[in-house]
């Protein structure tokens, strides 16, 4: 960040100065390090071992690249919902074309693309052409996707495809992370395939968000839809490609969950939608758009995961603690923004002993 | 004859303007449908039931009995809606909560009490208390922290069955006294089923409360113009934070039908969906979702109307999974043809071919 080579100006001063994204960016990515660290220090055991961090990595990989998706529609000002919906579609018909048709890998991986990219053309065109309220739209997207889920195969089954079998299997090795197991012997530390695309996911939506002209004009509509149009953006076909690659993730997304959990279910994913729109809250973009960073998801992805990890090896492993940790963690994040965004403006935060003071 | 046609024409584009046109129009296809479908759709019988009263059956009184909860919360997301501009998503969560909180006071510690521990009144009354709290909670965040409705509700959402669960200590009560399944079954002797009443004595209340206090005026004012409502003396905030409120209490009566139904709960599939369905039933009355002016009728009958699709369909044997699918194609053929902008193609393409012919003519 540019901030480390600058003068040593005040600390207060500089965080005054910084920009919406950057500051939540900051406090995002301070919160996970001293969370992890936090549970190093204190739980020890599987914290330390570098494979506890890489298994939050593989078993929320298909989430990252759901939020990321969410997060790019929300900079632009909108929602999508149907994420959830779109991932179980996809691991359903991946899973019938793989173990009723006999399919191939390949063309099951190009028809996860296909139906996240009808998802987003639709919804999208819906949106951004006819003008109709994001939340509505999705939202039948989402009834659509879980229903025609069960249209495609209603009982949930495993995927025997010796194919794609192979490539679930596959682990990608990193040396030099391994740990020492119960039994003595010396094992890597791994991640999936899904984990590297991810990880491209994120890299290519950073560079684009950061440095070309349509990843501004994703900011600019999202900041101010009446100055973007003046500036000579097109508002309508910004918003178009942000549903439409926010589709497309979707189904990138629906592979890699299916790679991960290698079944299909109408239950699949349910609540990912949730999840991805926390971990986007939490990554420091605000559904009033304008204001995000993919960097920020990625953190946001992994905060929400290890503080489930950290309540779980507390020993509150009852289901409903770790709902309500979630919504505690989102309800702080929600609180923090809201500061942040107040900090600005003159009247500050409107709260309402602070307005008796004024009257 | 031309100037007979012309008022007519006139007549349905007033009503093609009115707002209710929409749920009207959809109801009215939907009943046609089923009267070309099967007719006895539309057969009402008195029959009796296990406990030998006699009781109205039909799939009408099937609608009118299951939509009662979405009515009911219908109410409160319409003023939800109109003032702060945003949904809450969590109705279905805190109807899980408050239907817990029910079962907890009537069940004291044993999960299987032979006799009620207090009045249902008494439990009725708490859980009415609890969603108001957690409605409160909403508004706060929603009025004072101005977080938005989705976002701030998502919390609830989240939190909302874990916290049922935990209320209950994840057992699951069941109640056997009977009177206490006549808030969702029957009263004895009574042929309606109690839902109906408790819907229209809801709808009851908020006609005289729209009637005789401001409460609807200041709702639009704030939906329609935060600053300006400052300007001319109301308290936004304080508005905001009153609907939810008003949600909360809704959602404590649905939830009191809804365990009533079971005499017991499932808090994970308890009331499921059913804030998709409440948001549905207030896009359907074409009130629009970014908030402002509102019609409470046209957000009711919506509700009917979303009640009425779903036994439609459950009749034709549709999977109550596969459901949604089809719920979605017919929520996204209303809202395409509400969209203004396909309004004003479609009033353009009338006025087009109107002029046509008279233009022949002329000719």
């Amino acid at each position: 960040m540019a901030t480390k080579t600058m003068k040593p100006v005040s600390l207060r001063n500089k965080l005054k100065n910084m920009t919406d994204t950057n500051l939540l960016l900051l406090i995002t990515i301070v919160v996970f390090f001293v969370m992890y660290i936090g549970a190093m220090l204190f739980l020890g055991k599987g914290f330390l071992k570098p494979q506890t961090f890489f298994n939050i990595l593989n078993a929320n990989a298909a989430l990252i690249i759901l939020a990321c998706g969410m997060s790019l529609v929300m900079i632009t000002g909108g929602i999508d919902i149907s994420v959830g919906g779109v991932t179980a579609l996809v691991s359903m018909s991946c899973a019938v074309y793989l173990d009723h048709h006999n399919g191939n890998v390949f063309v099951s991986a190009l028809l996860a693309l296909a139906i996240g990219l009808a998802f987003g053309l639709i919804q999208g065109y819906l949106i951004a052409y006819l003008d109709i309220q994001p939340f509505i739209v999705t939202l039948a997207g989402m009834f659509f996707a879980r229903g025609m889920t069960t249209i495609v195969h209603t009982n949930p089954f495993n995927v025997e495809n010796t194919a794609f079998k192979a490539l679930k299997e596959t682990r990608v090795l990193i040396p030099g992370m391994g740990s020492v197991n119960k039994a003595g012997n010396y094992v890597d530390a791994y991640i999936e395939i899904g984990v590297i695309v991810a990880l491209l996911v994120v890299a290519a939506l950073f560079v684009i968000l950061r440095w070309t002209k349509l990843g501004r004009s994703f900011y600019a509509v999202g900041g101010n839809n009446q100055s973007a149009l003046m500036l000579g953006v097109n508002v309508k076909r910004t918003k178009f490609y942000s549903h439409l690659i926010c589709g497309l993730l979707a189904g990138i997304g629906g592979y890699v969950y299916f790679l991960h959990v290698g079944s299909g279910s109408a239950s699949h994913a349910s609540g990912a939608e949730m999840n991805a729109i926390a971990s986007s809250i939490i990554g420091g973009t605000m559904l009033t758009g304008g204001v995000g960073n993919i960097i920020g998801t990625l953190f946001g992805v992994l905060s929400l995961s290890t503080i489930q990890n950290i309540v779980s090896s507390v020993g509150l492993d009852q289901a409903w603690w770790t709902g309500i940790t979630i919504a505690a963690m989102l309800c702080l994040f929600l609180v923090i923004q809201s500061i942040v965004m107040s900090r600005k403006s003159t009247n500050g935060l409107k709260l309402p002993f602070k307005k008796m003071r004024k009257e | 004859m031309q100037s007979r046609n012309n008022t007519v024409s006139e007549l349905l584009m007033k009503l093609f303007r009115r707002q209710i046109f929409i749920p009207i129009a959809a109801l009215l296809l939907l009943a046609l449908f089923n009267l070309i479908a099967d007719p006895s759709f539309f057969k009402i019988t008195l029959g009796t039931n296990s406990a030998g009263d006699p009781v109205l059956s039909g799939y009408l009184i099937t609608i009118l009995d299951y939509g009662s909860e979405l009515a009911i919360l219908a109410i409160g997301m319409t003023l939800v809606t109109a003032a702060s501009g945003g949904q809450d998503i969590s109705v279905g969560a805190a109807i899980a909560i408050s239907g817990s909180v029910v079962l907890r006071v009537l069940c004291g510690s044993n999960s299987r009490p032979e006799t009620l521990q207090a009045p249902i009144i008494v439990a009725f009354l708490v859980s009415c208390l609890v969603a108001m709290a957690f409605g409160a909670f909403n508004g706060t965040l929603v009025a004072y922290f101005k977080i938005q409705p989705m976002v701030a509700t998502l919390i609830l959402f989240t939190a909302g069955r874990s916290i049922a669960a935990w209320i209950n200590n994840n057992e699951l009560p069941i109640i056997s006294e009977p009177s206490f399944g006549y808030f969702g079954g029957f009263i004895p002797g009574i042929p309606i089923p109690t839902p109906v009443f408790i819907a229209v004595a809801c709808m009851i209340i908020t006609a005289l409360t729209l009637r005789f206090t401001n409460l609807g005026l200041y709702c639009q004012a704030v939906g329609i113009n935060d600053k300006s409502s400052r300007l001319n003396g109301l308290n936004p905030a304080f508005i905001k934070f009153l609907t939810y409120v008003i949600l909360g209490l809704c959602v404590a009566v649905a939830g009191l039908i809804k365990v009533s139904r079971l005499s017991s709960i499932n808090y994970s599939v308890i009331a499921k969906d059913i804030e998709m369905d409440a948001i549905l039933a207030v896009a359907l009355g074409g009130n629009a979702l970014s908030g402002g002016k509102f019609n409470m009728t046209a957000s009711i009958l919506g509700a009917y109307v979303i009640q009425f699709l779903t036994t439609t369909l459950y009749k034709f044997n549709v999977q109550s999974d596969a459901l949604s699918a089809y719920k979605a194609v017919v929520v996204i053929a209303l809202v395409v043809l509400s969209a203004p902008i396909v309004r004003e193609k479609l009033t353009a393409l009338k006025n087009s071919l109107k002029k046509q012919p008279a233009a022949k003519e002329v000719a």
